[in-house]
């Protein structure tokens, strides 16, 4: 039973803090191999162990509305089966090491990880498995038949939880034809139609050597992590363009206001909008102002007048969601269904007040002293430097990112954020998800 | 090492323990730990981890729901909430409000066992985190005003926890049927009733009785210096005066005899099944086998994708969605050890109990091989080693161990008697605990919701 809302200041966390670092005692260095592929490294002795992960510019936002979910199974197939071993081989093969496979999905990303000891014995099979994975899926359809099932139980199951129904309420509502607003995962109807083929087409068109950033940290040297990433592309396609991009999220025209019946005891609340990219101009007016908006936990105003002052909520945040086209901006709370229009109000008028007048001097201070002070934090352990260098190899960001961070939290002023907010967001021209709102029906 | 798909947050709260101390048993391979103890009975543990100019500081006292008594369940994590209530020199908000522009990140976590308080921060900024952690120990104003406002955020978390989750609810079922006359038998967040009746005054009895010196440990792991952490603890922690604890009755849960079911309904399509024994936890971490014995089963059924649960139920059988295994070696009164699993569609809850008993009969019949404990100990050995990339996972380790009374720093030896495991013991613990009279079996019984509720409307603008 964590105290405060752990789970939302994590994701504000994740998500909206790009990178981090700065202290230039993170020396990150980063190159790019003959078939294209770039790498960012950074040496570090302190533990016996290697992360190591490769991502793809393969993320739903390649699904179309008819095959959505294509991007998310291919890449949960690619682990069951590759290289000519069976599924059971490649995750026996790397317990029987001690190495963790992970992967990484969302609209703009799809990727593996691995973390594994250091020495020889662990690191050459686990890096022998990941270089299947990537490279050599097996794609089998009796495969696909089996994980369709279980992900169709799993979809229909989501569809009778009021958090998932606001989700995808709120999702299809602000980026209507736009790519980010499918489920990732994709929808009942249109998985039962992907094929195998399907799925190995999509691998050919995405998984691509240019197109890929590896990133590696830990207990090895330059010339092993550069070897590492040799191998992880050796067999991939390369071709010469860039990856296209995706299409521009269009602004809301008008106000959305859905309300959906449900028998939970809460309502789920949802204000949603187009909110920034990943490279924005508006990137740190916005990142600095959210925090003292709804992304700082207990020091927030939406905490402060939601939960603080009138304990409707446990649980009340607001948050970006940078892309490479404009990500989601959130803000959202569960209350006590017969308070649920009382709760709106308190939030859409601190969200307004918010906007009209910006942060007050001494709460900027106190965003500043939080995010400066708290930099360290944010490059602590292997994980945190790791996300970093993956983040910043994919959307390209500067290699000295981290050292500006500090600089760019520190040069945002009142008027920037006020300025920012009032051009971006718009409170009233904002999508509102209820679900489960006002007295139950019987 | 393995760890619940089971359940939804207040469970995964626990479980997550689980997971973690079982990383624990699973390992460390720490540097040296310093200890230093007050003359009033508090103890100060540091373990030095110089990676980084950062800090975790946390303070655990053993008081968790299993002290509480029937009427008033829930208050452990109830005072939990008011400890960010103020003292006299502190005002409501304050201690957040500090800690958030020292650049750092503070909560708290209630459990069964125990209630713990943290702060993560840049090293320089740790007396901050004792001079407030100090104050609240014994000065904290539990105002009716504040708890009035807070019980009411306290019964929001419990409906977005549990009310609303049908497997958290379930999972709380089974242990009020599991256990009936030990304290596990409750829910750390409480029944809703008794939040509903708590009073401001059920909170103060609490925070008298336990929010003592001699019942609160300090961790300390970052880049510190051991005496200087002592200094620092001396001067903050070291004029409190320490109370008699109230005496700690045992409450031995009465031998089970026979197996219980027990059916839980919910809105869901997805029917899911948990089935749990009573089994012995670590008391002596050098002489006792069985709780090592019950991990590295736990091990060979659900340690990764190629473990049997996964591939007997999920991969080949084809009769389940997921399929896990579960235990919690290390808490202060009893394990449990839990299988769990979903079915595929057209399959039934008793296809799955009959799936996992021929599963579980087999470990009986005909043992497991060498080649499964290898990989079972080769995934110890390694998540011994990539704890260490976590301050905060460290911390967490020694409060857990602390707690629970076993030597905070016996992790190492936990992960050599682990090692130590051979197959006819892992045989033996399946054979002598997994029985139906100590058994207890949950359903989750899906309640379709009505169409046009659950239909989502396309957006129109």
């Amino acid at each position: 039973m964590m105290h405060t809302m752990l789970r939302s200041a994590a994701t504000v966390v994740a998500l909206v803090v790009t990178i981090a670092p700065a202290h230039a005692l993170l020396p990150i260095q980063a190159w790019t191999l003959d078939n294209g592929a770039r790498v960012l490294f950074v040496e570090n002795r302190a533990l016996p162990m290697i992360d190591v992960s490769i991502d793809f510019p393969a993320g739903y936002g390649r699904d179309t509305r008819e095959r959505s979910g294509l991007a998310s199974m291919t890449l949960s197939l690619m682990r069951l089966g590759a290289g000519g071993l069976g599924e059971t081989e490649v995750s026996g093969a790397l317990a029987d090491v001690g190495a963790q496979l992970g992967s990484r999905f969302d609209a703009d990303r799809a990727g593996y990880s691995v973390r594994t000891l250091s020495s020889a014995a662990e690191r050459e099979p686990a890096i022998d498995i990941l270089a299947r994975v990537v490279q050599q899926p097996l794609f089998s359809a009796d495969v696909l038949g089996r994980e369709t099932r279980r992900l169709v139980a799993g979809l229909q199951d989501a569809a009778t939880k009021p958090e998932s129904i606001a989700d995808r309420a709120l999702s299809l509502a602000v980026f209507g034809d736009h790519p980010y607003g499918l489920r990732g995962s994709g929808e009942v109807d249109t998985i039962t139609t992907l094929t195998a083929e399907d799925l190995a087409a999509f691998h050919r068109r995405w998984y691509r050597s240019d197109y890929s950033v590896i990133a590696i940290i830990g207990d090895l040297s330059r010339d092993a992590a550069d070897s590492i990433a040799r191998r992880l592309t050796a067999g991939l396609p390369r071709g010469a363009d860039a990856p296209p991009p995706l299409a521009a999220v269009k602004p809301l025209d008008a106000p959305v206001v859905q309300r959906i019946a449900h028998p939970a005891s809460q309502s789920h609340i949802l204000l949603g909008a187009p909110g920034m990219k990943r490279d924005d101009p508006d990137y740190f007016p916005l990142f600095v102002g959210n925090y003292v908006l709804g992304g700082g936990g207990f020091v927030s105003r939406i905490v402060e007048e939601v939960r603080q002052k009138r304990g409707l909520a446990y649980s009340s945040y607001s948050y970006f969601v940078p892309m490479s086209e404009r990500g989601q901006f959130q803000v959202g709370l569960q209350t006590r269904r017969e308070q649920a229009d009382e709760a709106l109000e308190v939030t859409r008028a601190t969200l307004k007040h918010f906007v009209a007048e910006g942060p007050t001097d001494d709460e900027l201070v106190a965003a500043k002293q939080n995010l400066v002070g708290g930099f360290p934090l944010r490059i602590d352990s292997n994980r945190k430097i790791h996300d970093y260098l993956a983040t910043i190899g994919f959307y390209r960001l500067p290699i000295d990112y981290l050292d500006q961070f500090v600089d760019r939290i520190e040069s945002v002023t009142v008027a920037q954020i006020k300025d920012a907010f009032q051009r971006r967001v718009d409170p009233d021209r904002m999508v509102t998800v209820v679900v489960a709102g006002g007295a139950r029906e019987q | 090492m393995t760890s619940p798909r089971t359940c939804a947050p207040a469970v995964l709260r626990s479980l997550a323990v689980v997971s973690l101390v079982l990383s624990t048993a699973a390992g460390a391979a720490q540097g040296e730990m310093a200890e230093h103890d007050l003359a009033n009975g508090m103890k100060i543990v540091v373990l030095e981890d110089h990676r980084a100019p950062t800090v975790a500081s946390m303070v655990w006292y053993r008081a968790g729901s299993m002290d509480e008594l029937s009427g008033t369940t829930g208050v452990a994590h109830v005072l939990e909430h008011m400890m960010f209530k103020g003292t006299q020199k502190h005002p409501p908000g304050a201690f957040s409000r500090l800690i958030a522009a020292a650049g750092g990140r503070d909560n708290a976590f209630t459990n069964r066992d125990y209630t713990a308080y943290f702060q993560q921060l840049h090293k320089s900024k740790l007396p901050l985190a004792l001079d407030l952690e100090s104050d609240r120990m014994h000065n904290l104003d539990l105002s009716d005003a504040e708890f009035g406002k807070e019980i009411k955020v306290i019964m929001e978390e419990r409906r977005m926890r549990t009310d609303d989750k049908p497997q958290a609810l379930l999972y709380e079922q089974m242990m009020a049927v599991a256990y009936t006359g030990s304290a596990y038998h409750s829910p750390v967040i409480g029944w809703m009733n008794d939040l509903e009746n708590m009073t401001a005054e059920d909170a103060r009895i609490w925070y008298r009785k336990w929010y003592t010196p001699n019942n609160a440990t300090l961790v300390v792991v970052g880049d510190v210096d051991p005496k200087d952490v002592f200094g620092m603890a001396d001067e903050r922690f070291g004029p409190i005066p320490a109370r008699a604890l109230p005496p700690r009755k045992p409450q031995v849960e009465p031998a089970q005899r026979g197996i219980k079911r027990v059916t839980v309904k919910g809105p869901g399509e997805l029917p899911y099944l948990l089935m749990g024994w009573h089994v012995p936890v670590i008391r002596d971490v050098v002489n006792d086998w069985e709780p090592y014995a019950l991990s590295v089963l736990v091990g060979v059924l659900d340690g990764s994708d190629a473990a049997r649960l996964d591939r007997a139920l999920v991969k080949e059988g084809r009769i389940a969605v997921s399929a896990g295994a579960s235990y919690d070696s290390v808490n202060r009164a009893s394990g449990m050890f839990f299988v769990d699993a979903s079915p595929a569609p057209g399959k039934t809850v008793a296809d799955l109990e009959a799936a996992l008993r021929t599963e579980l009969r087999r470990v009986v019949v005909d043992g497991v091989s060498d080649a499964e404990l290898r990989r079972v100990k080769a995934q110890v050995i390694a998540s011994q080693v990539f704890q260490r990339d976590s301050m905060f996972g460290q911390a967490m380790q020694i409060g857990v161990l602390h707690t629970s009374g076993l030597p905070y720093d016996s992790a190492d030896t936990q992960v050599r008697r682990l090692r130590e495991v051979t197959p006819e013991q892992v045989r033996d613990v399946a054979r002598r605990y997994l029985i139906d009279d100590s058994l207890t079996v949950a359903v989750l019984d899906p309640q379709s919701l009505a169409p046009k509720t659950a239909a989502v409307k396309p957006a129109t603008n």
